[in-house]
This record gives C-alpha cells, sequence and structure tokens, in this order.
C-alpha cells in the first residue's frame, strides 16, 4: 500500500471521524436531555467545549509526576484516534485493516486490545496526579477495564470462530466479516446465541463509553471528577475528545461486527461517488442507533453502579450470558 | 514485619469543605482501605454566620423572625415557626386558632416539597439524573402553590409573633386542592420510581444501616430515627399548634415494608409516606379550619413594647421536614433585644451519627448515605476555640466541656 495514500488518509480519516464524534456526542447530549425532560445544550455544544478548553490554562499540580501527567493525554488522543483507522468507517474498508487482497495491519482482536490502551493512559494520569481522588478513580478505571476485558473478548471471538468455519480467511479480518455477517450463516439457534452476544457487547460499549451506569472513574458526586480531578485545559480537552473519538469507535466496531450490510446494491445505486455517499449515511444511522441503545438510553435510565456491582456485571453475569450465546451458537453448527 | 507479610495500606479522603456531593460546606474526613471506609470524623463550622449574635445585638424580636427564616433556605417556615412559638411561651401571647390552622398548613407545605428535593438531591448523588430532573419538576407544583398562598416562594414571611401575617381563604381553597390532587394522582408513579427501580434498589439497599439502637443512643431525630424504627415526631409526641387537632401518626418504615432495616431506602420509604402524610394534613386543616382574626395583638407597635416589657424564657419546638428543631429565647424586661437566643436544628444531633452509618461502606456509598440523613449544613455549627496570638484552632470536645461543666457548677456552688 502506498505510504502517501496512509498518512494522508489517516489524517483525513481522523479529522472527519472526530468531527463526527462530536456531532454524535452533541446529538447524545441533546437527546438526553429531552428524555430527562430538558432543553440541553445545542448540538455542537461539544466544539465549543473544545474551543473553550484549548483557551483556558494548563495547571499541573505540584506532587504530580510532571512527565507521565502530561504524556497520558495526548496518548489516550492518539491511541482512541488510531481505532479509527482499524475499525471500517463511514461504508469503507478499514485504512490500516487491509483490503482487496492487500494484507493489512490488524483485525478486529487488535481493535479488541487497542481498547484497552485509552484507559490504560487515562489510569496512567490519574496516578499521576497524586490526587486521592485521582488515585480512586484511577484504581476504579483499572478495575472496569479488567472486568469488562472478558465479555468483549467473549463476542469477538465466538463471533470469529463462528466465521472461521465457513471461510479459509482470517475470521477477523473485517473484511472476512464484512462478506460472511453472522446472521446468514447461522439458523435459528444461532441467531438467539448472536443476538445473546449482540447484547453482551452493546453492554460493554455502554462500559467503554464510560458514561451512567459505568462512570464511576469520574464519578462527579462521589469523588468529584476522580480520575480528571487535576486536569485543566489542554490536556483535559485532549482527554475529552479522546473520551467522544473513543465511544464513537466502540459503537462502530459493534457495527462492523453486527451489522455490516451495505445499502448501495438494495436501492440500486451505483458508481463509486453515488454508493459511498449512500454507505457513509448508512453507516452513520447504523452508529447512531448503537448508541442510542448502548449509551443515550441506558445512561437516562439507570444509576451510577457501585465498582464492584460494575464488576459483577461484567465479570460474572454478562461473561455468562456471552458463553451462554457462545454455547448456542456452536449447538447451531452441531444441529 | 515478617517477610512476605504486607501492610494494609489506608489513606486519607478528605471530603469537603466544598465538594460535588456536599450541597453546603462540611468536612468529613474519610480512612479509606481501597475503597472501604475504615473510619470517619465529621468537622463543622465552615457556615458559622453569627445569625444568634444578630438577635441578641441587632434586631428586635420582630425583625428576628426574618432573621430566623433566613437561618436555613429550605426551613424556612420551621425556624420562625419555632422562634414565634418559643417568644410566645417566653411572654404568654397565645395565637389565635385560625393563626394555628395556618401555621400547621405553610409547615406540611414545606414539608412536601422538602422532601421532593431531597429525593431528587439524593437520585442525583447516586448518578440518576433523570429522576433528579423529574423530582425537581414534579416539585414544581408545590412551589407554584406555596408562591399562590403566601405570595413568595422561598422566604415566606407568614409569621407573626402571636399568629401569622396572610390568611388563606376560602376562595384560595380549590387552587389547594388542585395541587394536592396532582400529588394524590403521581402518588403512586412517584413510589414505583423511588421504591422499585433496579438501581435505585442496588444503591439503597443494606447502604449506611442505623441501627434502632444506635438511633436512639446517637439521638438521631426526624425522618432519619423514624427510618430507624423509633417513632418520634413532635407533631405526634408534643403536638404544637393546629396539630393537637389533627390526626398525626409518626411514619416508619414498616408501615409499608413490615420490617426495619434502618438503611437509606428506608429512608426513602418514610419520607415518601410523609408525602402523602403531609397532604392529608392539609386536607384536615382546610375542612377544620376556624374563623376568626390570625394575629393576637394586630398592631406592631403595640407588640413591640409587650415584648420590651416582657420577662422570662421560652422554648418552641417543631417538626422541621429534617427533625426536630428547638429554639430557646430569654427576655429581659427594658431589653429591645432578645437576651438570649439558642438555635438547634436537625442536623446538629443527626450528624453524630455519620461515623456511625459510613462505617464499612464504599467510598461510592458516601454520599448518598449521607445525603440521606438530609443534612442541612448552615442550620448546623460548632464552637471552634482560636488562639489568635499562637494561630492555634482546637474543637470543643467532650471532656473538655464536661470539665468546664463542673467548674461552672462549683462556682455557683460557691
Amino acid at each position: 500500500m502506498n505510504f502517501v495514500v496512509i498518512i494522508f488518509g489517516s489524517a483525513l480519516m481522523v479529522l472527519v471521524g472526530g468531527v463526527f464524534s462530536m456531532l454524535y456526542r452533541g446529538i447524545d447530549r441533546k437527546l438526553v436531555a429531552h428524555m430527562q425532560g430538558r432543553v440541553g445544550p445545542p448540538i455542537v455544544q461539544p466544539f465549543r467545549d473544545v474551543q473553550k478548553l484549548m483557551m483556558k490554562e494548563s495547571i499541573i499540580p505540584d506532587g504530580a509526576v510532571q512527565w507521565l501527567f502530561k504524556a497520558a493525554p495526548f496518548i489516550c488522543l492518539i491511541t482512541s484516534a488510531l481505532l479509527l483507522l482499524y475499525i471500517p468507517m463511514f461504508g469503507q474498508p478499514a485504512l490500516l485493516g487491509g483490503f482487496d487482497g492487500v494484507p493489512g495491519f490488524g483485525d478486529a482482536l487488535l481493535v479488541v486490545y487497542l481498547l484497552i490502551l485509552p484507559s490504560l493512559a487515562l489510569a496512567a494520569g490519574g496516578f499521576a496526579s497524586s490526587s486521592p481522588y485521582a488515585t480512586v478513580g484511577a484504581q476504579r478505571e483499572m478495575v472496569l477495564l479488567m472486568s469488562l476485558e472478558f465479555p468483549l473478548a467473549v463476542s469477538v471471538v465466538s463471533l470469529g470462530w463462528r466465521i472461521g468455519q465457513v471461510t479459509a480467511a482470517n475470521p477477523f479480518m473485517f473484511s472476512t466479516i464484512a462478506e460472511h455477517p453472522i446472521w446468514s450463516l447461522v439458523g435459528p439457534l444461532g441467531v438467539i446465541g448472536s443476538l445473546i452476544l449482540l447484547f453482551a457487547l452493546l453492554v460493554a460499549t455502554s462500559g467503554k463509553g464510560a458514561k451512567v451506569p459505568f462512570d464511576m472513574a469520574e464519578a462527579e458526586t462521589e469523588i468529584a471528577g476522580g480520575i480528571l480531578v487535576e486536569y485543566s485545559g489542554r490536556n483535559l480537552c485532549l482527554f475529552y475528545v479522546a473520551d467522544i473519538i473513543k465511544a464513537f469507535a466502540v459503537s462502530a466496531l459493534v457495527v462492523a461486527l453486527f451489522i455490516p450490510y451495505n445499502l448501495s446494491p438494495l436501492v440500486g445505486v451505483g458508481g463509486p461517488v453515488p454508493s459511498g455517499i449512500v454507505e457513509g449515511l448508512f453507516f452513520l444511522v447504523k452508529v447512531f442507533v448503537v448508541m442510542f441503545v448502548s449509551i443515550s438510553l441506558i445512561r437516562t435510565a439507570m444509576a451510577r453502579f457501585k465498582i464492584s456491582q460494575a464488576s459483577w456485571v461484567y465479570i460474572i453475569a454478562l461473561t455468562v450470558i456471552g458463553l451462554v450465546g457462545l454455547i448456542l451458537v456452536a449447538a447451531d453448527l452441531m444441529v | 514485619m515478617a517477610v512476605g507479610e504486607t501492610e494494609k495500606a489506608t489513606f486519607t479522603i478528605p471530603v469537603g469543605p466544598i465538594h460535588p456531593a456536599l450541597k453546603e460546606p462540611i468536612r468529613l474526613a474519610l480512612t479509606v482501605d481501597g475503597e472501604e471506609i475504615v473510619d470517619a470524623d465529621v468537622f463543622v463550622g465552615q457556615v458559622h454566620r453569627g445569625i444568634e449574635w444578630l438577635g441578641m445585638n441587632r434586631n428586635n424580636p420582630i425583625q428576628s423572625i426574618y432573621t430566623a427564616e433566613r437561618i436555613c433556605g429550605i426551613c424556612n417556615i420551621c425556624h420562625p415557626f419555632s422562634f414565634v412559638m418559643a417568644v410566645e411561651h417566653a411572654t404568654g401571647i397565645t395565637p389565635p386558632p385560625r393563626a394555628d390552622y395556618i401555621r400547621a398548613i405553610t409547615a406540611e407545605m414545606e414539608r412536601i416539597h422538602s422532601h421532593l428535593l431531597w429525593a431528587g438531591v439524593a437520585a442525583h448523588e447516586i448518578g440518576f439524573d433523570t429522576i433528579f430532573h423529574l423530582a425537581w419538576r414534579v416539585r414544581e407544583e408545590i412551589m407554584d402553590l406555596i408562591e399562590y398562598v403566601t405570595g413568595n416562594r422561598v422566604t415566606k414571611a407568614m409569621f407573626q409573633i402571636g399568629g401569622v401575617r396572610r390568611d388563606i381563604t376560602e376562595e384560595q381553597f380549590p387552587r389547594i386542592r388542585q395541587s394536592l390532587d396532582y400529588y394524590k394522582s403521581i402518588f403512586d408513579q412517584l413510589k414505583k420510581v423511588f421504591l422499585d427501580d433496579k438501581t435505585i434498589r442496588m444503591r439503597t439497599k443494606n447502604v449506611g444501616i442505623l441501627k434502632r439502637e444506635d438511633a436512639l443512643k446517637l439521638l438521631t431525630c426526624g425522618p432519619s430515627g423514624r427510618a430507624s424504627g423509633v417513632p418520634k415526631d413532635v407533631r405526634q409526641d408534643q403536638p404544637y399548634a393546629a396539630y393537637a387537632d389533627l390526626d398525626v401518626k409518626a411514619i416508619t418504615p414498616d408501615i409499608l415494608t413490615g420490617t426495619v432495616v434502618g438503611d437509606v431506602y428506608d429512608r426513602i420509604i418514610v419520607r415518601l409516606l410523609e408525602v402523602k402524610q403531609s397532604i392529608e394534613i392539609i386536607e384536615q386543616c382546610m375542612e377544620k379550619m376556624p374563623p376568626g382574626p390570625l394575629l393576637a395583638q394586630p398592631k406592631i407597635a403595640v407588640l413591640l413594647k409587650t415584648l420590651t416589657k416582657a420577662e422570662g424564657e421560652g422554648i418552641g419546638r417543631a417538626e422541621a421536614p429534617r427533625g426536630e428543631v428547638v429554639h430557646y429565647v430569654r427576655m429581659e424586661a427594658g431589653r429591645e433585644t432578645l437576651a438570649t437566643w439558642k438555635v438547634r436544628a436537625p442536623t446538629y444531633v443527626n450528624l453524630m451519627s455519620v461515623p456511625t452509618i459510613l462505617k464499612g461502606m464504599q467510598i461510592a456509598d458516601v454520599p448518598i448515605t449521607f445525603a440521606s440523613l438530609d443534612p442541612c449544613m448552615s442550620c448546623t455549627n460548632r464552637v471552634v476555640v482560636t488562639d489568635r496570638a499562637v494561630g492555634r484552632k482546637s474543637v470543643m470536645d467532650y471532656e473538655r466541656l464536661h470539665q468546664l461543666s463542673i467548674e461552672k457548677t462549683k462556682e455557683l456552688q460557691l
């Protein structure tokens, strides 16, 4: 693959992905506000937040580990932005995911691991802040991270395993997943199993989105913003944008894994440009649905969990649910 | 320490004086081990405003009613209520019966608004902002009613020594009934939201337990005490104003659930049922309200003269939304201001139970547990002795106060 394409393509992808992520956060906030009976901020509010935060002074506490405190926001943003390059976006193949016989740099499994990095950077920043609130927040973030990993891995691996049964290609490649959508492979039992896996993944998405009920690392009323308590100005802005991009990317991951369908053959649009536009819009609709269900709805309808409860939800409840889904998908293959 | 043994590291998390979980300044020092709270201590005194001093040095008793109203933004009926009762007790003025009923109606309206406000705050503390917004929207109805009846949403200025300043007339009854019917119609919905919601139950059941024995030992009053199964209510035990004519019974959670646990969930039950009780009390008041004058002495100049001449001491007790509020006054003949004015707000005694209910909880439980007592800091303060020369601050503790009392007693015996 052409080196120049990668450089410029990445820059464009991060820019476009970033803009749409922020727009989607604005829509999310507006929708939640309406569901709560409020007017809510204008949809462009995230852009204004970023603009304001960039103008503010970045204060670094005296007791902080300076280099780590400053580096953590950058690592968090870069790793979040990296997700945009590995997940298929706007109906296009993932930029670094490999397509049309060209070997890529990574697949769905890599994305699962990449998802850990922003959280690690957040926790590192929290520990480096030398504030008791941030320390508690960072501990919670680590616990949540470890609890989340298992159900997330269960649903991604089950999906890949099932697709691997019908093709010789790497089943975790997004292009392979798009060629063999899970719903067309399985029978009725497998559909139920896949729905259960989708449910597990959606709840895991909610946890990755770090909003109520899984926002205990920030938990405004408990630990005053926890992990971010000492961050301000530009550093806080980087975390803010990283969080927004991550939420968008995780939703796009759900879309790529479970709804990898294209619209243009159905509506009969030909040609690369018109079909590209149709696919891009269709992708936005799909991501919106996933985000609305896994983030907006859940955070409107629930109270914040305690970290022990959230951990239980993920490690025990959701893992068991995921395994049941896996067993159903496997049983479907045998029947 | 032997090799391979690790020490359990505890560290202290300061909550407050300024913290998002606290609506008013107070400091909690929490010793935590991981997420678990090993020890807790409370430091108050950040909002001492010298209100009692104003009443003893600057204002005459009638002006002090309005100062008393400003002790707290939420309990701005029960403080003047208790205050005027104390002055009436000291001077022997008796308010006319109609005034007693109007006082009771306003006090119950305050209870409804205060409990709904608390419900919203409690939901916010556990991160359930949707319920917070809904509860406060529901609260707007009673705020509108309060404004309709008294002319003001917050500081209502209804009270006068020997009566009330405004009447509640027959023409106003339909509007009042309309609001009460609104609350009766949504009560089941409120109950469902607060008592049946899965996440609310997860966050409040078996959290912040205050056992009956502890509640008795720590003198916990108001809804917090009743939630622990102590059926104490000033309106029931020492009925004041119109409450003697009305049917008031202390509400404990076993009315609904059959058992008393004394956790945050029980405190929600008690407050919710008290909203219903208040609605019933207002309805009874409207039925039974006798005709008659509003004031024992309508001429303020005459009243002031009586107060200046008065000699004696008096106590006023009222059941505030948070518990029992006590005002004590002493009056000296020829003195325009009060000789002594002492306010004891319910939060002052309820704070004593904070270390007990926080121990063994998680950090995540602190906001809701603390908020479940419905603390009102601006009503509360404690003596801090400052030695300016040395720059040292010390808090008067039990031993020191005990010692001072012994010294004082000896001094009196001589």
